[in-house]
Parts: structure tokens; C-alpha cells; sequence
């Protein structure tokens, strides 16, 4: 806790679905996982489907309740655990030190694509002019075709809903980035777009966990690995 | 007091109708209404020998208050000798004696139906208004638990709705009588269905005004010498009726003039709707442009809009 | 560190004869927060919804709101005309049925320009101004300004009840299943609205709903409720995503995913 660049604390956290209306059967998804990410440092999960790697994120955005356990965030210079704090301090991390980029992250329906994302601009207090500006350079980058922009992206294809979603996570310089699969879905061109963008964010400082399949990919941003499998809890 | 007060000319009555205990009744609901001017004090209306509508509020105040000295005008709207008006007036020679006129100057009080006389009342007069409907946000809020809320905190947006209503629709306030007014910049009050005409003459007035709603079982009162302002908005204020021409027979002007239909073949003309005020200036030498009409239509007051 | 906008502490209510509206309620809502409460029909948080916006007085518990941002007080303390008074300027309530929220026999300029007039507007062309400038925001053509309610479809007459509030400005918005009854495509563009408005303005809000859809996209928080007690609490995301009581689970599993 001493040494300064560290961003995340995860200690001896566990997660248990219990589902009531099956009679309360319980679903042990990993239990007593700890590990820390540094800012500039990107810590790639690993392991067979099923092993909870995306259970492990989403607890990390405190969009699952985590069993037991720690999730130590560095939230405006103090650590706050996300598990426990109360919601609206949930919202404030979530607003300032977390993005994530999900291909599951739900989107507010019938939003535009750019306004989606200069949203998330705008609540860290950008202009709206400059969040548009921001966000339309993104998109450039992130190559999706420009009358696509104005559009919802409920009708896009897995890969421009993709690119929507990598936007979304990167137009603010979020001290921790949360990556699920960010290149899924997307051709070589656009995986090379969103992989830059990725080492962009580690180079200014950004802690960053990722589920990756794609190994080419992982390899260009990933510093280590973090078998989440080892954990798998008994039923 | 001795008893023989108590018994009206013919001795079939008490005098002025009423009971005793009645009218003690009614006066102190007018005392309480005189402390708090323009709020609307609710009593035990009495029923009288005539159907609501016919001022049977105005006429249980006049019943209260009357004396064997007091000389009674009644009008309606304006006029001396209209139905309303001459059935009143034969009421109370009836059950009380007292003298009556159509002069307003010797009257010491007046009962009236939509106007107040052209001249300056004094302060030994008193006019009772006959109301039809004492409560000026009943078309707004029907809820009569809500309205006295909304009197009780002076929550009055809601009259302004009503104008603002008429100015969207119309382009100005239409509304031309009944015009709310708020009293002793407090209470909001109906000044019952006189042209807004005579609003002005309400504030400041030195002569007691006491409205009776006979239906509603209402009395409210506005004190001599009371604000009385007419409510509006900065950009629309408020105004009263202008006359392009004065009156036909007295040649008056600054008056409220009625429409006198003369023919079926259009004829008409504007005369004053104040047939005592009219009839004075003519006695004085004061002439309109039609003068010579005056016998012929018997200055018969007419029944247009007040 | 933000002052809390309004506080509940053990807020319960029960009806005469003893039948049980809402019981043990607490939280805190802070500026610019929305806070959704869902539950079935009974679960009381019509109940509850009563008492937080002032006009249910609770048998047990404390209602407190930051009166003219002065710090937090009782709000069944205070006099009725100071009660009243926040209910047309601080607060807004949005009612399931517009006729509840609106005059039907005003225009809807005039229904909008009430709260400013309320509060001593008395200049007409700016109130008209105002009101046009409020219909536009809620998406009413300014043609229809000098329209009757009742001229309205069911979806245009809530957005005027939108705007009749939200024309004071107010600090917390309270709102009793906003879309229902109204058609799907409806509902959507009417949530879509509330979301932009209350996101712009910066306006606190309590939800009460039994649709997960309108709280999955208004709210920040969640409250759900049974048999008048509040069984979960917390992001609107996680007790949607992992639900922790058996009723949360049954709730959220009842729902069709779209």
C-alpha cells in the first residue's frame, strides 16, 4: 500500500451465486483470488471458459456484489473499497477512475453512437463542443463509417457496437481501464486501432485489467497474466 | 329598543322579515367580515320569501342592517325600476316601512345588482351587493377545501391563470365583469358581477360595501377607505370600458352607457346605465344629441351586457 | 463532502385498522441523484412515495429535505403554507395520470406558466415566453400552445405535466410510474426525455415503478420493496445483473429479457 503507483488491491475475494428460486443451489464461481495492478501496468485474465474472468471484471465495476473479499480502488488519492462503499461513491469511482469496455455493457437505447460517447466526456467536465470534437476524433480512428455516427448502435454489427463501446471507455482518461475483449469482433485493421489506443492509455498511466483471447493481441499490451482458473472454488 | 320596532307596517311580520336573532346572527358574520376585508365569512343564509337568484344574499344583509330612519335605493344593473329592482324595493316598504328613493344622494343605503352608482358615495352609506358567486377561483378550483386553502395562504397564482387564459385566447383580458380584485392587498375577492368599469370605484371608497351571496351562504365586506386594486399583468394592466360617444339623452360622459334598442329596423343608442344619474343631469339642463328620445322610450333601461 | 437533498430515517406508515403501508424505510439522496423504488402492486411504495413527497404524514420515521438549501428538516414540521410552498417551487410531482397533474380546462401555456405565476410572475409575455420555451424542450409544437389538454394524446398530455413542473426548477422530482399506461413506442420517447432532462438539469428524483426497463434506464440506485419493507438496495446495474434476495431474483428473472 506504500508504494505509490498501485491502483488496485483485490484481496482474498470471492463470488458465490446463490439462486433462490432453484432452491437456493449455490454456483461457486472463484474464491480467495488477491492481486494488484500498478498504474502504466496491464495484467491480462486468463483461463478456461468459465473459470469467472468475466465475473472477476464485472465485480470490479461493482456490477456484481462480490462474496467476500476486498476490491481496493486509489479513488482520488485514497482506497476505497468499491465492494462495500456506499452506491453513490460506487457511481462517483465509476464517474472519475473506472471505464470499461464490454462487449455485454449495456447501452441507454435510442442514443446516438457520438452522443453516447460524448456524454461520457462531458460528465468529467468537458464542454459539449469539445466532447464532440474529442469523440468524432475517436471514431476517426476507431475507422467507424461516418453516417453511422448520427445512429443508435442497436442496429450495428458486433464489431462497430465494438468500436462504440472502446470509445465509450477510452474518450475519458480514466485512472483504471476494465477491458473485456476489446478486440472481439473487429478485422485486423481496426484490432490494430483499438490495440494503439490501448498502449496509448497504459503510456499515460492507466492501470488496466483485460480479458483477451486473441493472444497476438494481448501480447502487445499485456505485462502479465493472471490465471483466474487457479481460484475456481469447490461446489 | 321597545318591541313596537320589532313589527313590520302591516303587522304580519317582523320587521325588515328576518327574526331578531337572525339578524344578530348576520351582523356579526358583517363584523367579522369587516375586520378581515374581502375574506368571505360563511352563515346560516336564511330562506327567504323568493328563489335564489333574486339577491336573496343582498337582501338578507339589507334586512339586517336596515333601520326605521334609513332611506333604501334598489338597483339593478343601473337601473331603478326593473323587475329586480321594484320587487325588492316593495319588499322592504312592506316589512320594514322605511322610506325609499331613487335619488342616490338621499339614500342611505343601497342595495344593488350588477353597478355602482355613477356618484361618489359617502360615508353615510352603505352598498350591499347581491352575489351570485362569491368564490373568484370556482371555474379554476372546484375543490372548495382547496380554494380556502389557497385564500388562507394567499396562493393566487391561479387568478392569474384565468387572465393569462383570456390574453392567450383573446389578445387581451376579455373579462369584462366579475373582474377579480384583491382587497387591502390581501385577499382576492369577487366584486360580484359589475361591469369592470366600476372596479375603480370600489378602492378607496368612503361608503361600506357588504356582499351577500344568498345561494353560497357567503358575506364579505370591504371597509371604507380599503386598497382595492384590480389584478393584471405588467405588460396587459388593467383598464376599464371606454365610450366613444356619450350618452344619447344626458350627453354625460366617463359614464357606463347601456345599448338601447329603439326599432326593429336597428335604431339604437347609448344612454346611462345609471337612470337616476341620467335623469339628474337632464333636470339640470344637461342635454344629449338624441334628448328628445327620452320621453319616447320612457328612459326604459335596456337588458344589454353589463 | 455533497449535503444530502433528502432523507429517510425508519419511515413507516400504516392505515387505519392497521394495514401495513410501508415500514423501516432509510436512505439518503443527494443532488442530481435518481433513485428508482420497484416493487408490485402492494409492495408499498405508492405508500412510501406518499410520505417522501409530503402528503402522507408517517406513523413512524422522519422525512427530512434541505428546505432552500438551509440544511435538512422535518418536512412534516413544517407549517402547511411552507409545505405547499415547496411542493410548487423545490419540488415537482409527476403523476401517473396527467389528469391528476394537470388543469384539463386550462391551455396548456397556461398549465405551464401556473408555478411562475404561483410564485408572482407577473409579466405576461415573459411567462408566455417561458411556457413556449418549456413546450419546445418536451417536444410540443408551439402551435399547440393555446390548446386544451384534453386535445392531447396520452403522451403529449404527460410531457406537458413534465414541463409544468420542471418549469420552477426544482430540486427533486417525484414520480409515480411516469410511462404507465401509455403505448411501448410512447413510454420509450417519453423515458428517453425524462433521461435527457433530468441528466441536464442536474435534478434529484425518486422513481417509483413496477417496470425494470424505466429504472434501468433513469435511475442510479435501486431500492426494491416487498410487503412494505425495502428487501435490497443498491446500483441499478448490480441488482439488476445480481440480484441477492430471493425476491430481487424472482422479480428480475420474471422479466422478459428484449
Amino acid at each position: 500500500m506504500t508504494q505509490k503507483s498501485l491502483m488496485l488491491q483485490v484481496r482474498n475475494l470471492r463470488k458465490t451465486f446463490t439462486l433462490h428460486g432453484r432452491g437456493g443451489v449455490q454456483l461457486p464461481v472463484f474464491n480467495d483470488i488477491s492481486f494488484e495492478v500498478s498504474a502504466g501496468e496491464c495484467v491480462a485474465l486468463i483461463g478456461s471458459s468459465g473459470s469467472g474472468k468475466s465475473t472477476l471484471l464485472r465485480s470490479l465495476y461493482a456490477n456484481y456484489l462480490p462474496s467476500a473479499g476486498e476490491i481496493l480502488v486509489k479513488h482520488h488519492g485514497e482506497w476505497v473499497d468499491i465492494a462495500s462503499v456506499e452506491a453513490r461513491t460506487k457511481l462517483e469511482i465509476r464517474r472519475e477512475t473506472i471505464g470499461y469496455v464490454s462487449q455485454f455493457l449495456r447501452v441507454i437505447p435510442r442514443i446516438s453512437s457520438i452522443d453516447l460517447i460524448s456524454e461520457v466526456a462531458i460528465s468529467g467536465g468537458m464542454s459539449s463542443e469539445i466532447a464532440i470534437e474529442v469523440s468524432s476524433a475517436l471514431l476517426r480512428r476507431l475507422n467507424l463509417p461516418e453516417h453511422l455516427w448520427n445512429v443508435p448502435p442497436a442496429t450495428f454489427s458486433g464489431g462497430e457496437q465494438q468500436r462504440v463501446n472502446i470509445a465509450m471507455g477510452l474518450v475519458r482518461p480514466y485512472p483504471i481501464l476494465l477491458l473485456d475483449e476489446p478486440t472481439a469482433s473487429l478485422d485486423a485493421s481496426n484490432r490494430e486501432s483499438a490495440i494503439e489506443l490501448i498502449l496509448e492509455a497504459k503510456s499515460r498511466g492507466a492501470a488496466i485489467i483485460a480479458i483477451c483471447h486473441d493472444e497476438t493481441a494481448r501480447d502487445r499490451f499485456a505485462d502479465r497474466l493472471f490465471d483466474v482458473s487457479q481460484f475456481k472454488a469447490a461446489a | 329598543m321597545n318591541s313596537q320596532a320589532f313589527h313590520s307596517v302591516d303587522g304580519t311580520y317582523n320587521f325588515a322579515y328576518l327574526d331578531e336573532q337572525t339578524k344578530r346572527m348576520i351582523r356579526r358574520t358583517l363584523l367579522k367580515a369587516i375586520a378581515v376585508p374581502g375574506y368571505q365569512v360563511p352563515f346560516g343564509g336564511r330562506e327567504m320569501p323568493m328563489a335564489y337568484g333574486w339577491g336573496t344574499g343582498g337582501i338578507q344583509i339589507t334586512a339586517s342592517i336596515i333601520g326605521k330612519d334609513d332611506t333604501l335605493k334598489v338597483i339593478d344593473q343601473g337601473a331603478d325600476d326593473t323587475t329586480n329592482a321594484v320587487s325588492i324595493r316593495r319588499f322592504f316598504q312592506r316589512v320594514s316601512g322605511v322610506k325609499t328613493t331613487e335619488e342616490t344622494q338621499k339614500a342611505t343605503l343601497i342595495q344593488t345588482r350588477h353597478r355602482i352608482p355613477e356618484k361618489q358615495l359617502t360615508e353615510n352609506q352603505i352598498l350591499v351587493y347581491q352575489v351570485p358567486q362569491p368564490e373568484p377561483l370556482w371555474k379554476l378550483e372546484p375543490r372548495e377545501v382547496e380554494t380556502r386553502k389557497l385564500h388562507a395562504y394567499s396562493e393566487y397564482g391561479l387568478m392569474h391563470v384565468k387572465l393569462y387564459e383570456d390574453i392567450s385566447r383573446h389578445g387581451e383580458i376579455i373579462t369584462t365583469y366579475d373582474y377579480p380584485v384583491e382587497v387591502n392587498a390581501r385577499h382576492i375577492m369577487s366584486p360580484s358581477p359589475i361591469p369592470k368599469f366600476d372596479n375603480p370605484k370600489m378602492a378607496m371608497m368612503p361608503a361600506l360595501q357588504l356582499f351577500g351571496a344568498g345561494r353560497e351562504k357567503r358575506i364579505y365586506a370591504i371597509p371604507p377607505y380599503t386598497r382595492v386594486r384590480s389584478l393584471d399583468f405588467d405588460d396587459h394592466p388593467f383598464e376599464i370600458q371606454r365610450f366613444e360617444d356619450p350618452c344619447a339623452l344626458c350627453g354625460a360622459e366617463g359614464v357606463f352607457l347601456d345599448e338601447v334598442i329603439l326599432d326593429d329596423k336597428g335604431d339604437h343608442m347609448f344612454v346611462c346605465s345609471d337612470s337616476d344619474h341620467c335623469r339628474e343631469r337632464r333636470a339640470a339642463g344637461h342635454a344629449g344629441h338624441r334628448a328628445s328620445d327620452a320621453a319616447s322610450i320612457g328612459f326604459v333601461s335596456s337588458e344589454g351586457e353589463a | 463532502m455533497m449535503k444530502a437533498l433528502l432523507e429517510a430515517e425508519s419511515v413507516g406508515h400504516s392505515y387505519p385498522g392497521g394495514q401495513l403501508g410501508c415500514e423501516d424505510v432509510s436512505f439518503r439522496l443527494y443532488p442530481g441523484e435518481v433513485l428508482g423504488v420497484v416493487g408490485e402492486s402492494g409492495s408499498g411504495k405508492s405508500t412510501l412515495l406518499g410520505c417522501l413527497s409530503g402528503m402522507l404524514e408517517p406513523s413512524n420515521g422522519i422525512v427530512r429535505f434541505d428546505v432552500g438549501g438551509q440544511g435538512l428538516r422535518d418536512v412534516f414540521s413544517l407549517s402547511e403554507p411552507e409545505r405547499r410552498l415547496l411542493m410548487r417551487t423545490d419540488w415537482g410531482i409527476v403523476r401517473q395520470n396527467p389528469r391528476d397533474g394537470l388543469r384539463m380546462n386550462v391551455s396548456a401555456g397556461g398549465n405551464v406558466g401556473e408555478r411562475l405565476m404561483a410564485v408572482g410572475a407577473r409579466n405576461y409575455g415573459n411567462i408566455r415566453n417561458e411556457a413556449l420555451d418549456w413546450l419546445t424542450r418536451v417536444e410540443i409544437p408551439s402551435s399547440r400552445v393555446d390548446d386544451l389538454p384534453r386535445t392531447f394524446s396520452g403522451g403529449m398530455q404527460q410531457r406537458v405535466q413534465i414541463a409544468r413542473i420542471l418549469v420552477s426548477k426544482p430540486r427533486l422530482i417525484f414520480m409515480d410510474e411516469p410511462t404507465g399506461g401509455l403505448d411501448v413506442s410512447v413510454q420509450a420517447r417519453l423515458l428517453d426525455l425524462l433521461r435527457g432532462l433530468v441528466r441536464d438539469l442536474g435534478v434529484a428524483a425518486v422513481v417509483v415503478t413496477h417496470d425494470l426497463a424505466v429504472v434501468r434506464l433513469l435511475s442510479d440506485r435501486l431500492m426494491v420493496m416487498r410487503q412494505g419493507r425495502v428487501v435490497e438496495t443498491g446500483l441499478t446495474d448490480q441488482v439488476l445483473d445480481d440480484p441477492q434476495h430471493p425476491y430481487s431474483q424472482l422479480l428480475v428473472s420474471s422479466v422478459l429479457q428484449a
